[in-house]
């Protein structure tokens, strides 16, 4: 084992141990509550950095890929490992998400604390929220780094797990334990077919290793097969249509959580884990074209579903739901790098806009931005960081999201007008028509979004807002710094050899980032969405803009009723089969039981009473008994 | 004598002895406490049998039997009718024994802090090593007459100890368990005479392979056989006596039954019925693969609708177990070592959970899921605990179920085919259900405003309770994140069986 490999497996081990041990802390703290709050604020802080620190380091001293692995359990031939696999782009992940896990442990410090607005009684309990942070990371970082299917999947269910404890955390909200649960489960119904394809895939190798799996020539029919099933667990993970609906309800968290969860961990491992075993997708081109159809309908919904929403959190939650989009168009398209690149900008820009609005929403005790407005005065700094994070989603230059989005429209638009990639040319026009007009909405909700917060006149004339306090606003100031200008890194050529690291064979594919009349298209897309948002703002400051979407509001404000279509179609019949099944248990199968033990009874004490008879009747019994017996013994005598 | 041999026996000795001198001794905590110092020392003698373990099985050549065991005793017992005392360990049986001795000294050690109201904790605790003595007996058994004989020591103090100690509806619960898996004795009788009527000897070694039997004797050989165990294990629909019984159990009751009692009926389907009737096995696995997917399907629809918090937990067991007989109804390696090991991991997890299910309704007085919310406001250690044990229950990977669960679903893809592929996802449906049923659980139980019973929780949890549960804690974990506690030293037994079966 090298010292690289060592510092792959260190990597989820640092935020483990430091998770590990702050679930040991007191958790409610009647006893010292501030020593314990402090200590678990120092160890989820220190995890999260010395994973920085062991990411940084992985970055910089690893040299192409590595790999090493030992045998965890060999259960009837298939052998499980446990092992690391390191490349490039593994290494960019993980510094990215140790980044962002180390912004929010920091900022979490200032946002869960007793504030003014919170009721005497108020317990956060911090140390077991911490501890459950580094674990999130760690199992994030696990999935980055594992070399094996099974290892790998230890990591993704963590996830959920720790994401259900976090969304549950907020114990004020009635509707955050509804959240969480509803988080677990549509991604639980994803990984039943993550695990089916991993079995598949595995059964079919031999070993769960990646390294096996991927050398090892599959039948078309189960590389088609495992991959569309990988993709359900993907689509659970990455909230693509039809398992996105838990993504928007997950808000119910605390606001660092939510972008824990939608910047760098969670969302992020969907689109990872495809790009991790890329060459099987290249493979089957029928999953890939499942992709696309998934990563446009998801795109275009959740574009659709950000742009009347009046919660300021939901705005963002859906603008991921779309921007996911993009990366699984990416992929879908055969351009993993794009999709890994247009990762690593959103994971900056998201998890800024998510502290952003912890602080706006810190400062104003709403998350309806109908109740706010004109903060660009009181909170300038918030206002600016805002500003670069919106303009980065929407795809203003110079700012990150704009080279990485355009990016993922370059690839698709060489895979519709030329058919580069794998998959078939119409999921390239599928891609890149939803992309762009997705360009164009993305400008529109980040335009009314920032003017319905930061612009016009205050609509809480009580409340005397202010920026964060230092804990919380550094870490915010300090993403803005790659929201802005990571996607500059995309010229850099050792950036760019290290994103299409993990997906060998793409050495013919265009620059990731590009300077070129390909991008006056989206750009004027942009320009376009936004002034038709600022338009509509500058008629009536004090209107919603998102009335222009005239009878159609009330149906993206409900992402067009899929919620209601999963209770009808999922959560009722099941428990109605539930209801079903319990009766039938009790009255069919446990009936037949008791019955039958009444029926013995009964049968017994029939017999019972016929022993109890008068004596002229037992007499008479007694002589046919005899009689009957006599002429038995003398039939078989005759017969003998 | 080895020392294998030596503390082969002392297993079996110390408990029974153990019992006996609990029963005369009069003062109800001095009985108590040797009571725990017996089950102490049997799993002091129970851990060592894996060392030296007596001959290696790369050492194994196609002569040798498919049985061959780290240690054994074989003594005459009864020499007019050929039986013997033949007692083995290998490695499909340490790990259960282990379990037994565990479990059983945790229960003994919680009641030295609380015994359940209906009789004296001396009594509890002598029946409890009885049921010990019976159990391990079953596993460590290499003859079958043998086998049946402990397989029945069970019962009756079982029964005891919910008839005397349990719920409210103790009477019928327990005479129902006694009676249901009497029936199951029934045909395991006849079963094994069928068995050693046809051979002419009932030592398990010898029968394993099946070699002795015409296949119109395996096939009713494994039918009966089969059936039994399916009643302790027990396998959809066969089931119904367990949800009684285990609700209605005191809480040592259940988790003894829960954690070790079910895996009576597992065990002996691998040794007992697989080992000797191989070629009936092979003929029934369908059956026995459908079956035990109707019980993972119907066991967690039953959870989400259920509102009790034991009967949850017990309905839970079924689901499980379901898991379980699906591993070994592939009949391959990869799906009986799943098998083992979910036995293991679920005589962990379900054992802590009646543990602290138990702790719920000691304290509160009810297990009514509507009348317990906002446990994690008042006690927030407790529902920590329970979040942790519902979660290795429902299988997350890392922990201890989730090998069991995940692996028998990886054996019945790699048997392939329309049917086993089929049974392989709905299984894996049935894994996402039980997520949904424990997440309901936990919703109602912790998340919350406190209801007015859990209001007046105190946070504190004894010291005793944290003795109980701490290893089993600690035991979920490393299970799942060492899984080759329980499987490396049966995978030679496995291989061999496995082999058999070709």
């Amino acid at each position: 084992m090298s010292a690289t490999t060592l510092l792959g497996g260190l990597l989820p081990a640092v935020p483990l141990v430091a998770g590990l041990v702050g679930l040991l802390l007191p958790p409610d703290g009647d006893t010292g509550r501030e020593s314990a709050r402090r200590a678990a604020a120092g160890l989820g802080v220190a995890g999260a950095a010395g994973a920085l620190l062991v990411a940084v380091a992985l970055l910089v001293t690893l040299d192409g890929s590595a790999e090493a692995a030992t045998t965890w359990v060999d259960l009837g031939g298939l052998a499980v490992s446990l092992g690391v696999r390191l490349d490039g782009a593994a290494a960019l992940v993980a510094v990215a998400v140790t980044a962002v896990a180390l912004a929010v442990q920091v900022y979490s410090v200032g946002y869960l604390r007793r504030g003014p607005h919170d009721d005497v009684d108020v317990d956060h309990r911090y140390p077991p929220y911490a501890a459950q942070i580094s674990l999130f990371t760690a199992a994030m970082l696990l999935v980055v780094v594992s070399g094996d299917l099974i290892l790998l999947l230890v990591g993704w269910e963590v996830m959920g797990l720790c994401s259900y404890l976090l969304i549950a955390h907020d114990r004020r909200l009635p509707e955050a334990p509804a959240a969480a649960v509803k988080a677990f489960l549509v991604t639980r119904v994803g990984d039943v077919g993550f695990l089916l394809g991993i079995a598949l895939l595995g059964v079919s190798a031999g070993s769960f290793r990646i390294a096996d799996v991927l050398a090892h020539d599959h039948a078309t029919g189960t590389l088609t097969a495992a991959c569309l099933l990988l993709l359900a667990g993907v689509a659970g993970k990455s909230a693509q249509f039809p398992l996105h609906t838990w993504l928007p309800d997950a808000m119910a968290g605390p606001t660092p959580i939510s972008a824990l969860i939608h910047a760098a961990t969670m969302v992020a491992a969907g689109v990872y884990a495809v790009s991790r075993l890329w060459p099987l997708f290249e493979a089957a081109p029928v999953a890939l074209a499942v992709l696309g159809v998934m990563a446009s309908v998801t795109l275009l919904l959740g574009a659709l579903a950000a742009t009347a929403q009046d919660d300021l959190k939901r705005v963002l939650a859906w603008s991921t739901v779309s921007q996911i989009g993009y990366m699984t168009g990416a992929l879908a398209v055969g351009s993993p790098p794009a999709a890994l690149f247009h990762l690593l900008t959103h994971a900056a820009f998201k998890a800024l806009l998510f502290l952003a609005a912890g602080a706006v929403i810190h400062a104003v005790g709403t998350t309806l931005t109908s109740r706010m407005g004109g903060l660009r005065q009181t909170m300038p700094v918030t206002f600016w960081c805002t500003a670069v994070g919106l303009g980065a989603l929407a795809g203003l230059p110079p700012l990150s999201g704009f080279w990485s989005k355009d990016g993922v429209l370059v690839a698709a638009q060489d895979a519709a007008l030329h058919g580069a990639g794998p998959a078939p040319t119409w999921v390239g026009w599928l891609v890149w028509l939803a992309g762009l007009v997705g360009v164009a909405l993305t400008a529109w909700y980040a335009t009314r979004l920032l003017l319905r917060t930061f612009f016009g006149e205050p609509r809480l004339p009580l409340a005397h807002p202010h920026d964060p306090p230092a804990v919380m606003r550094w870490p915010v100031v300090l993403l803005a710094v790659p929201a802005a200008l990571l996607g500059l890194a995309g010229f850099l050529d050792g950036f760019a050899r290290r994103l299409r690291s993990g997906a060998p064979g793409e050495a013919g594919v265009p620059e990731l980032a590009h300077l070129g009349p390909e991008l006056l298209l989206p750009l004027a897309l942009t320009l376009a969405g936004a002034a038709l948002a600022w338009a509509r703002w500058r008629r009536d400051p004090a209107a919603d803009p998102a009335t222009a979407l005239g009878p159609l509001r009330p149906l993206f404000a409900r992402a067009f009723r899929l919620d209601d279509v999963q209770h009808t179609l999922v959560v009722r019949p099941t428990n109605a089969l539930a209801r079903v099944a319990r009766t039938g248990d009790e009255v069919v199968v446990d009936g037949a039981v008791t019955g039958s033990g009444r029926a013995a009874v009964g049968l017994g004490g029939g017999l019972a009473s016929l022993h109890r008879a008068a004596l002229p009747r037992a007499a008479a019994g007694v002589l046919a008994g005899a009689l009957l017996i006599g002429l038995a013994a003398a039939l078989i005598g005759v017969a003998a | 004598m080895r020392l294998g041999e030596f503390l082969l026996v002392a297993v079996l000795a110390v408990p029974a002895l153990g019992a006996v001198a609990v029963a005369a001794i009069r003062p109800d905590r001095v009985a108590r406490m040797v009571g725990t110092v017996v089950a102490a020392l049997t799993l002091l003698a129970a851990l060592p049998l894996v060392a030296d373990r007596d001959g290696g099985w790369f050492g194994y050549g196609a002569t040798a039997p498919a049985v061959r065991p780290w240690h054994q005793v074989d003594l005459a017992w009864v020499p007019g009718l050929d039986l013997r005392f033949h007692l083995g360990v290998d490695g499909i049986s340490w790990p259960l024994v282990v379990l037994t001795a565990l479990l059983t000294l945790l229960c003994c050690g919680y009641t030295l802090w609380r015994v359940p109201e209906g009789g004296s904790g001396r009594a509890l605790v002598a029946l409890l090593l009885v049921v010990e003595v019976g159990i391990l007996g079953t596993f460590l058994a290499l003859d079958l007459v043998l086998f049946f004989v402990f397989f029945e020591v069970v019962l009756l103090p079982m029964y005891a100890v919910i008839a005397f100690w349990g719920g409210p509806d103790r009477r019928r619960a327990a005479r129902k368990f006694a009676l249901y898996t009497l029936f199951g004795s029934v045909l395991l009788l006849v079963g094994v005479y069928v068995v050693v009527a046809a051979a002419g000897t009932a030592d398990i070694v010898a029968l394993t392979g099946g070699a002795e039997l015409s296949r119109g004797t395996q096939l009713a050989a494994f039918t009966l056989l089969a059936l039994a165990f399916a009643v302790k294990s027990p396998l959809w629909p066969l089931h119904s006596w367990l949800p009684d019984a285990h609700s209605q159990a005191p809480t040592v009751g259940s988790v003894v039954l829960a954690g070790v009692l079910l895996k009576m009926g597992t065990y002996g389907l691998i040794r007992v019925a697989v080992g000797i009737a191989p070629e009936g096995a092979r003929w029934a696995a369908p059956v026995l693969g459908v079956l035990a997917v109707a019980a993972i399907v119907v066991g967690s629809l039953v959870c989400l609708a259920q509102t009790e918090l034991k009967r949850l937990i017990a309905y839970s067991s079924v689901g499980h177990m379901g898991f379980v007989l699906l591993g070994v109804a592939t009949l391959t390696t990869t799906g009986i070592q799943a098998a083992l090991i979910g036995n293991v991991a679920h005589g962990v997890i379900t054992g802590l959970l009646f543990f602290l299910a138990g702790a719920v309704k000691d304290r509160t007085g009810t297990g009514e899921l509507a009348d317990l919310s906002g446990l994690r406001e008042t006690a927030p250690r407790l529902a920590g605990l329970l979040g942790f044990a519902a979660v290795a229950s429902l299988g997350l990977p890392g922990l201890a179920g989730f090998w069991g669960e995940a692996f028998a679903v990886v054996a019945a893809v790699e048997v392939g085919g329309p049917l086993w592929t089929t049974l392989a996802v709905l299984a894996a449906f049935g894994g996402a259900l039980t997520a949904a049923y424990f997440l309901r659980l936990l919703r109602r139980v912790t998340h919350g405003r406190p209801s007015p019973v859990v209001g007046r929780l105190t946070p504190g949890l004894a010291g005793a309770e944290l003795a109980a549960w701490v290893p089993l804690v600690l035991l979920a974990l490393a299970v799942g994140l060492v899984p080759t506690l329980v499987l490396g030293v049966a995978e030679g037994p496995v291989d061999a069986l496995v082999e058999v079966l070709r």
